[in-house]
């Protein structure tokens, strides 16, 4: 288990999704003559002006407004995950940074692990912070997932994000109990260089992917914080589509009222980097003092990174300071494929 | 491409950081570094709130060299809580949808999403207020 | 200072010229200036033009001019003040002969604007904005007055209608110049059914993308009535300045530049607004002739639609403007255009603007402005007796 020295917890939080949505039906539509299945309702599509740079600036921004006071120079480190960061090479977290004040007295960078990167950089900050190297470290995870045309991952890959800032626990609206990571060697889903769409193994990136390294990551910080699924209120797991986030729920004994808050799948698709912090802005946006969330957040790859947080007396104030995360989903504007393939960059101009 | 010309007007263009004039305490954006009321010299960063109200706007359907892949965009004058103009681009609305009046907020957006050679600029845009 | 007169006037058809280059473009005018002046030799060329290194590749156009006209080696310079450069041309060329140290001055304003792409035309008219405040946000020239129109038909009430007798008047006078681009009237219903530009601007709201040139010979006054028969004198020249920018401005509704640069050259020429017999106005787009009416004192702030609207715009209106055409009919080089201006003021003093002659024309007044009203150059012209 991942526990720093001193305690270190969420001192404010952040969502951002973009306003348009493809309904599953329109993919099923041009691809299958509507006689496909929809694995979502629909996903959220970032606009023309919007990419990981923009949807990670209004995240930060939403998580520094629910911090309250804290000035943005005391931030020692910005740290982006992502899969879809707008450069090669060109940190994305430079500019996050820069946008939010952050800089020049402070650690950036861009963070890869397919959709856990955001947590991995939430890990590390435990660190910064629980070390005492930072007295506040923020982190993203936003994406504005790409998929093949026609691919089943098209009715799904979503555009959005969340971002948090950690610092002392004392500050904090939810404490970090503990976190646990799971990882080996699985090639589920993968991009190469220079190409523009990922490919995946189909139906392995089921059991011995997604659902192999979140039940191993869950179950391992269980043990280790000596918990039961019933000891949590809340629980949000990585979101690629609606059945396997319900069907790993069970095989780990929660039931879907723990489920239920934070997920947001069927309504803002797969957000990748974002899935699963999404989920848990979600949850902080209704969460009360004393409840506990478990996070298990999955990258393709392969690993999971687990999560236990208590919520404090600190929440219920700063729930309302910045939108919540179904102000973001009750902001919707439908668009049709055409839109989308314009939208996503996948009309060669 | 002008790298470093948009490298220089980071500042203003992210986060709105104007100036206050120290002598009478106009605030400026703009940043031009002597106040426009007094003449004094103004050099004093001001972070302007985003908050403002559309004093009128336009839809571009013929864009510049640059700016085709964001058309049909509607821009419009700022009127800033805090006092001064600005032009920009608004953003997550439909045209038909603006008016005169319109309270507004500002976000950080792409300006120019350049070629695949180029810097993306980024920059403020303003959207109707509270999320729409 | 010395009295400075107009001894020559010359001016290529405004238009789509395939076949003329810049340079070409600009000899012709400048020729056809001296050949109506008599004069085989001037001492200096000032040539007005904004975009010939964006549009046509070429700079450093005052020697090109010189020297394809045959006057290698006479001083020669371009001036440019974006969509005001022709008249800030004619100022130089004014100063220098006022001064005293230059005695003969060529003129010339040229644009040649159809060599270009469309959003590369786009792109470069926009240079007149703030680059780094308007244009990099992605906004149009044509957005920029746009916006101002919205603002005027929101705080007075007007409809876009309303401005159709600004197109009309133009296009009325447009049909008897032989050098005006567009030589055919439009109906009020012709105007409202425009395809729209950038909303609420139409087609018709708009001046077109041409080529053009344009040109004047300037004297000594004293010299003029040997050299000409019908000198006009300037009997003033103005300039005013205002923000690059709109939003920078005290009330954007406001053309603090032409109020300071009309007030400038009235003081100058002893006259007033109600001596003017005719107004050469900057009517790139049909609120900008609003606007202009307003700051040259022909009409209270929001009323200058009501002098369209009452039929005062016209010929035998109190004050006549556009009369062969202005910028929306005869066309609107841009870099020429101050010129075209003084050209045709000239004819007017002259007697010589044939069906659209304003009776007994004396004085008139030519006001070119660079941008959305940054730089706003008057000139005053009166027939000498």
């Amino acid at each position: 288990m991942l526990k720093p020295d001193r305690p270190v917890g969420i001192v404010g939080y952040g969502a951002y999704i973009p306003r348009y949505r493809l309904p599953a039906t329109e993919v099923d539509r041009i691809w299958t003559n509507g006689q496909g299945g929809t694995p979502v309702r629909e996903k959220a599509v970032a606009g023309p002006d919007e990419d990981v740079v923009t949807i990670s600036i209004e995240a930060a921004r939403n998580a520094l407004a629910r911090a309250g006071e804290v000035r943005p120079s005391l931030i020692r480190a910005v740290w982006v995950g992502s899969e879809s960061h707008p450069y090669a090479v060109k940190p994305t977290s430079t500019i996050v940074a820069e946008a939010i004040g952050a800089t020049p007295y402070t650690q950036a960078g861009d963070w890869e692990f397919a959709c856990k990167a955001g947590t991995e950089a939430f890990q590390a900050a435990l660190g910064f912070v629980g070390s005492g190297m930072a007295r506040y470290a923020l982190v993203v995870g936003a994406d504005t997932a790409q998929a093949r045309p026609g691919d089943d991952l098209e009715y799904t890959a979503g555009a959005g994000g969340a971002a948090y800032l950690l610092g002392p626990a004392e500050e904090s609206l939810a404490v970090v109990e503990g976190s646990c990571s799971y990882v080996t060697d699985t090639p589920d889903f993968w991009r190469r260089a220079y190409q523009r769409y990922p490919s995946h193994g189909g139906r392995f990136t089921g059991q011995p992917a997604y659902f192999k390294h979140i039940v191993a990551a869950a179950q391992g910080l269980m043990a280790a914080l000596d918990r039961q699924p019933s000891d949590y209120t809340y629980v949000v797991f990585h979101q690629p589509n609606v059945k396997f986030p319900q069907t790993v729920g069970k095989q780990l004994g929660f039931t879907s009222q723990q489920l239920a808050p934070g997920m947001l799948c069927n309504e803002i698709g797969n957000t990748y980097a974002g899935s699963s912090l999404l989920g848990l802005t979600a949850v902080l946006d209704v969460a009360a003092p004393g409840e506990r969330v478990l996070l298990v957040s999955y990258g393709s790859g392969a690993g999971s990174d687990a999560i236990s947080l208590l919520i404090t007396g600190a929440i219920t104030e700063r729930q309302g300071r910045a939108p919540r995360t179904r102000d973001y989903i009750a902001r919707r504007v439908e668009i049709d494929y055409a839109t989308y393939v314009r939208y996503a960059g996948k009309l060669i101009m | 491409m002008n790298v470093a010309g948009n490298w220089r007007l980071q500042q203003q263009r992210y986060r709105l950081v104007g100036e206050e004039c120290e002598k009478c305490g106009t605030l400026i954006f703009p940043p031009r570094d002597l106040c426009p009321e007094c003449e004094a010299p103004a050099k004093m960063p001001y972070v302007f709130s985003g908050q403002g109200e559309v004093y009128s706007y336009s839809t571009i359907y013929s864009p510049p060299r640059g700016f085709e892949e964001f058309a049909p965009y509607t821009v419009a004058l700022i009127r800033l809580k805090e006092g001064p103009m600005l032009t920009a681009q608004l953003t997550d609305v439909e045209s038909d949808k603006v008016y005169i009046g319109m309270p507004v907020e500002m976000v950080t957006r792409k300006i120019q999403g350049g070629d695949e050679g180029n810097p993306i600029v980024y920059g403020y845009k303003f959207r109707p207020a509270h999320l729409g | 200072m010395r009295d400075v007169a107009i001894i020559g006037i010359g001016q290529t058809e405004v238009g789509e010229h395939w076949e003329t280059s810049l340079r070409h473009l600009a000899l012709r005018a400048l020729q056809g200036a001296m050949q109506d002046a008599g004069v085989t030799q001037v001492d200096a060329i000032y040539v007005g033009n904004m975009l010939s290194g964006e549009l046509a590749g070429q700079e450093h156009v005052g020697a090109l001019v010189a020297d394809f006209a045959g006057l290698r080696g006479v001083e020669a310079f371009k001036v440019e003040a974006a969509c005001g450069s022709g008249a800030a041309a004619l100022r130089m060329g004014y100063m220098a002969v006022a001064s005293g140290l230059v005695n003969l001055v060529a003129v010339v304003g040229v644009e040649k604007m159809t060599d270009a792409l469309g959003p590369d035309t786009t792109s470069a008219l926009a240079l007149a904005a703030d680059g780094e405040y308007e244009a990099a946000q992605g906004v149009t020239f044509v957005a920029l007055n746009a916006m101002l129109m919205r603002r005027y038909m929101y705080e007075y009430g007007y409809s876009h209608q309303d401005f159709a007798p600004f197109a009309v008047n133009a296009h009325r006078n447009g049909v008897n110049n032989p050098y005006a681009m567009f030589r055919f009237p439009i109906t009020p219903e012709r105007f409202a059914t425009a395809p729209m530009i950038c909303d609420p601007i139409n087609l018709l709201d708009s001046s077109p993308i041409c080529d053009g040139a344009a040109a004047v010979v300037l004297a000594p006054a004293e010299a003029a009535r040997a050299l000409s028969t019908k000198p006009v004198r300037i009997a003033a020249s103005a300039v005013g300045t205002d923000t690059l920018a709109i939003h920078d401005r005290r009330d954007p509704l406001v053309l603090d530049g032409a109020i300071l640069s009309t007030r400038r050259a009235y003081e100058q020429a002893g006259v007033g607004p109600q001596d003017i017999d005719l107004f050469e106005l900057h009517d790139a787009f049909s609120i900008m002739a609003v606007l202009s009416l307003e700051a040259a004192g022909f009409a209270e702030r929001g009323r200058g639609l009501r002098l369209a609207l009452e039929g005062e715009i016209g010929i035998s209106g109190r004050i006549p403007v556009s009369t062969m055409g202005g910028l929306k009919a005869r066309g609107h080089p841009v870099g020429a255009t101050g010129v075209y201006q003084v050209v045709e003021v000239v004819q007017q003093l002259r007697g010589e603007a044939g069906a659209n002659q304003v009776p007994d024309a004396r004085l008139g007044m030519a006001q070119n402005i660079g941008g959305s009203g940054a730089t706003v150059i008057t000139h005053i012209l009166e027939r000498m007796e």
